[in-house]
């Protein structure tokens, strides 16, 4: 046995056991972290001393008994824009290339008093604007099922990371499908939480109203167990909420049976790739044989998803980032006239395009004369949005559908083209103006052997179904087909 | 001038509240303080720092919007106003737009010409900026965070004042209302208050309105009163020579006397404004505001009366006292001290607004605490020191909050009542004057006036006058 075939749970149990220790689960990931990096590069930055000090702390504490989580002794690999004291935390931005915050995201600090090992920062589009990770400052992270595609993004270095054994799992955010459609990618899952149920606080924010963090992992009993360590109420965060339902791990039950789910035709209609269509019917034949009720339905609002969610994500992002101006932290450019000068050069050097491209936009759709015209009217869309689903809820526990409309798409291709860039997250982004939970689980590989996701979606707060069913299907042999990426390792 | 001009005022009173902590974090709001000392991840606008709203804060601007007669959003919102400018850690101000809290509210103003309302448009809440500091030596600025973050709220008036004592009286109610509710202290100079004046002219009796300019840079009433003269009769002038007023934001110089152009209309910046996706929706429900208005304090009508009524205080001395909360507060402590009402009523009416005066300050300045007061008061009562010495030692007091016993044991200025001591003093005094002696003999009462002063001055005014008085008249009527 490898101990990189491991789940985080599966691990989590040998090193309690005492059959593994915590410095041989880390040593083996920064092993495979050395061997694999130099073609995919999923890290900004690998903390190896860190990671082995804390190991043996955690190995300590154990020992001592006083390590209870599943995840204590499990390493771990962490977006590269969630805050972590004394460690870069970059956004795959020159901007902030040399920042190291001060205090540490709140769904970090969970992650820590579970005992996790932190082996590094992973790269991301750069302030996760993008479905690449090609718009990182540091270079694009490669897909480990085939080099010469992408990830997908934002969160691609994590999904890379946990498809690669360069760890055991990660924390993504998810913005309009940043960890869902490069879990998709990746052949890993991914789960989008309920907008409230982590905290933002130590997130670097994209669009504050659609940002949540959410885990990446090889099954989905692993994001049950992550989910229900990283979630809670947090006064930290005013949009945070108290839940009193994140006992996650008592929804991994084998049983889809009378569960209805809907399949939205809208979901399936022009610029959706055969082969990805095919794998998710027959994931939703598998869960119908399973004792669940499959039927076909209109959602409706699909096609205003992605130009509201533009307008909003944007003109949240332009604020957001202003921040970012060379005065207190972060990149300042070197020659300069004056403070306006200042700002615009430092901006100019140090943004990327793609951010570029979003703060010019957002800053259009708020600026007096056009505010009503497009934000408030994407605001109204994103109401509607929330209607068209609150209708489907009430006939339906669950909707069913694909993560992304293809497969991971070559490197290169995508940045030539942000609006085709864009169309891709169709079925991703209405979740995040909805502030839905959604979970993305491998359903099977096209023809070249690329990975497809099959997304499930559930109502506000019904994360316990959306694991219930990604469950079921992960136990059927079509499940445990599409689940393993082990082999896309040892290349 | 040949037309007559009607001059049309309204007001953005930024008044700076009186929380222990900030409006979005946990750090004090202290003033003074190393630089960045009260400061954290989110008052500085740190990545991933995240703003929650201080419930103080809502209450405070609840209260006054109340007391000043106003609708209430009872489900209102922030929205970020973005900007660039290094004071501002975030490049956005988190204050209110389209849904402020309060709105439609009144107050009542007497003036020489009469009682009038003026109308309150809104008042909205909102985070203070940092401080800028350059220096010269490095040629650099510095930024000081201190203050970022430090809960305001602004208060829009109609443009229903007409003259300079309107505007004045307006600003005074609105500083009583504050002061009384405990919102705020109110300094101008130190800038916990702040107002802008938006004026026009117009001609009598014309409907419309002219175009407005807006003054900033005003640090006290006097100010304010000198910049409404001052850009009335600028744009006064204006007309006059058929030119027109432009809409533009204009600093006042109160040292020249006279403002310049900041920015005009045509540069005014595009703030963005939009709802603010870190914070929630206020909810303010019946009960909150009917709690708010139970909890209201005692407000000046009220301590009128009772001044008056427990105090047994004329009703000139409880206009006085209680035309500021400061001093009003001050009054009270020092009466519970030392139970002397009118005593303390003297003190705070005659020598402190003599004191105030001179040094150009108002009741709000006043820093000496009612136990040294109250010291004082019981030093005079006990004889201890006279009157005039007394006043001395108040100057002390007053200056440096300092004991009036340790003054009186410092200076050694206790009253000298020693009979031996004075006797001698008296005698020596008498015969160096025999024509003093003489006219006191001829019936001249303020020969012997002349004598007591003669004493007094000897002995550094310390000597208890009702003893020399007795001595000087049993040694005159001996002669």
């Amino acid at each position: 046995m490898d101990i990189l075939d491991l789940t985080a749970v599966d691990l989590g149990r040998k090193i309690k056991a005492g059959e593994i220790t915590v410095r041989e689960a880390t040593e083996a990931a920064l092993r495979q972290i050395k061997r694999r990096e130099p073609v995919l590069n999923s890290y900004v930055t690998v903390d190896e001393e860190g990671a082995l000090k804390r190991a043996d702390q955690v190995q300590e504490q154990i020992d001592k008994g006083e390590a209870a989580s599943p995840l204590a002794g499990v390493p771990v690999a962490l977006k590269d824009n969630l805050c972590t004291e004394g460690i870069l935390t970059t956004c795959s931005s020159k901007i902030l290339a040399n920042f190291k915050p001060t205090y540490t995201a709140e769904a970090v600090i969970n992650l820590q008093k579970a005992g996790a090992v932190v082996l590094g920062k992973t790269n991301m589009d750069e302030f996760a604007m993008g479905s690449t990770t090609e718009t990182s400052a540091f270079g694009a992270t490669k897909n480990p099922w085939n080099e010469d595609h992408v990830p997908g993004g934002s969160s691609g270095g994590s999904c890379s990371a946990v498809a690669s054994g360069e760890c055991f799992y990660a924390l993504g955010s998810d913005t309009g499908g940043s960890i869902r459609q490069p879990s998709s990618f990746c052949g890993v899952v991914g789960l989008k939480p309920t907008y409230g149920t982590v905290s933002r606080y130590g997130l670097i924010a994209y669009g504050s109203s659609l940002d949540q963090i959410g885990p990446i992992a090889r099954s989905v009993e692993d994001c049950a167990v992550i989910l229900e360590t990283i979630a809670s109420y947090d006064f930290k965060d005013s949009t945070s909420v108290a839940r009193k339902d994140k006992d996650f791990l008592s929804a991994l039950a084998d049983d889809v049976k009378g569960m209805k789910i809907g399949i939205p035709r809208d979901y399936f209609g022009e610029g959706l790739d055969k082969e990805v269509r095919d794998c998710v019917l027959k994931a939703a034949e598998v869960l119908k044989d399973r004792g669940a009720v499959i039927e076909e339905f209109d959602l409706g609002m699909v096609k205003y998803a992605i130009p509201a969610y533009y307008v909003i994500a944007s003109a949240e992002a332009s604020s957001n980032l202003s921040r970012f101006d060379g005065v207190k932290y972060g990149y300042r450019t070197k020659e300069y006239e004056g403070l306006h000068h200042m700002y615009k050069k430092s901006r100019s050097e140090g943004f990327g395009e793609e951010v570029k491209r979003r703060i010019m936009l957002g800053s259009f759709v708020l600026s007096s004369g056009y505010y009503d015209a497009y934000y408030l009217k994407a605001l109204r869309t994103k109401a509607l949005i929330k209607n068209a689903f609150d209708r489907a809820f009430s006939r339906y526990d669950l909707i069913l559908g694909p993560t992304a409309p293809s497969t991971a798409p070559k490197l290169g291709v995508s940045l030539s083209d942000p609006l085709k860039m864009y169309l891709g997250d169709i079925y991703t982004i209405s979740v995040n103006l909805a502030g839905l939970p959604a979970i993305s689980v491998p359903c099977g590989q096209d023809s070249r052997g690329l990975p497809v996701g099959m997304q499930l979606i559930a109502d506000c707060f019904q994360e316990k179904k959306l694991i219930r069913a990604a469950y079921a299907y992960e136990q059927s042999d079509d499940g445990q087909r599409g689940r393993r990426a082990g082999g896309q390792r040892n290349e | 001038m040949s037309k007559s001009y009607e001059t049309v005022i309204g007001l953005e009173v930024h008044v700076e509240l009186a929380t222990k902590t900030k409006i979005f974090c946990g750090c004090s709001t202290e003033f003074g303080g190393a630089p960045n000392t009260h400061t954290c991840p989110v008052c500085t606008g740190m990545p991933g720092s995240l703003p929650v709203l201080n419930k103080q804060v809502v209450e405070y601007a609840l209260a006054v919007g109340l007391a000043a007669n106003c609708q209430i959003n009872q489900y209102c919102k922030f929205d970020r106003k973005n900007y660039f400018y290094p004071d501002n850690p975030q490049n956005y101000q988190i204050s209110q737009l389209y849904l402020p809290i309060c709105h439609d509210g009144w107050v009542e103003i007497d003036t020489a010409s009469g009682k009038k309302r003026i109308g309150i448009h809104e008042i909205h809440m909102e985070e203070d900026a940092g401080k800028l500091i350059h220096d010269e030596w490095e040629d650099c600025s510095l930024v000081d965070y201190n203050r970022s973050g430090v809960p305001l709220i602004e208060i829009v008036s109609e443009p229903d004042m007409r003259s300079a004592d309107e505007a004045i009286a307006y600003l005074e109610k609105l500083r009583l209302i504050i002061q009384y509710l405990g919102a705020s202290d109110c300094k101008l100079q130190e800038g916990s208050m702040r107002a802008d004046v938006n004026l026009s002219v117009r001609e009598t009796g014309t409907a419309e309105f002219g175009t407005r300019t807006e003054m900033k840079n005003l640090n006290s009433f006097k100010a304010i009163a000198r910049a409404i003269e001052g850009e009335r009769n600028r744009q006064i002038e204006l007309l006059e020579d058929g030119r027109k007023v432009v809409q533009e934001t204009r600093r006042w110089d109160d040292n020249k006397e006279s403002s310049h152009a900041m920015r005009s209309k045509e540069d005014a910046q595009d703030y963005r404004y939009f709802p603010d996706p870190d914070l929630v929706p206020v909810m303010i429900s019946d009960e909150w505001i009917a709690q708010i208005k139970a909890r209201q304090p005692e407000l000046r009508t009220e301590k009128l009366a009772r001044y008056q009524e427990e105090y047994k205080l004329p009703l000139y001395d409880a206009e006085i006292l209680t035309a500021s909360k400061h001093l009003a507060d001050i009054f009270e402590e020092t009466v519970a001290l030392c139970k002397k009402p009118k005593e303390v009523s003297n003190w705070l009416m005659t020598e402190t607004m003599r004191l105030l005066k001179e040094r150009e300050q108002e009741a709000e300045d006043i820093s000496f605490s009612p136990v040294n007061l109250a010291k004082l008061v019981e030093l005079v009562e006990k004889n201890v020191i006279n009157r005039t010495v007394a006043r001395t030692v108040f100057e002390a007091v007053f200056a440096d909050d300092v004991d009036p016993m340790q003054v009186v044991e410092e200076k050694g200025l206790k009253v000298v009542n020693d009979e031996g001591a004075l006797q001698k003093t008296v005698e020596e005094i008498i015969a160096a004057n025999p024509q003093s002696v003489a006219d006191f003999k001829a019936g001249k009462q303020k020969a012997m006036g002349f004598i007591v002063g003669q004493v007094m001055r000897t002995m550094k005014g310390k000597a208890d006058p009702a003893m020399v008085n007795k001595l000087v008249r049993e040694a005159l009527e001996k002669k």
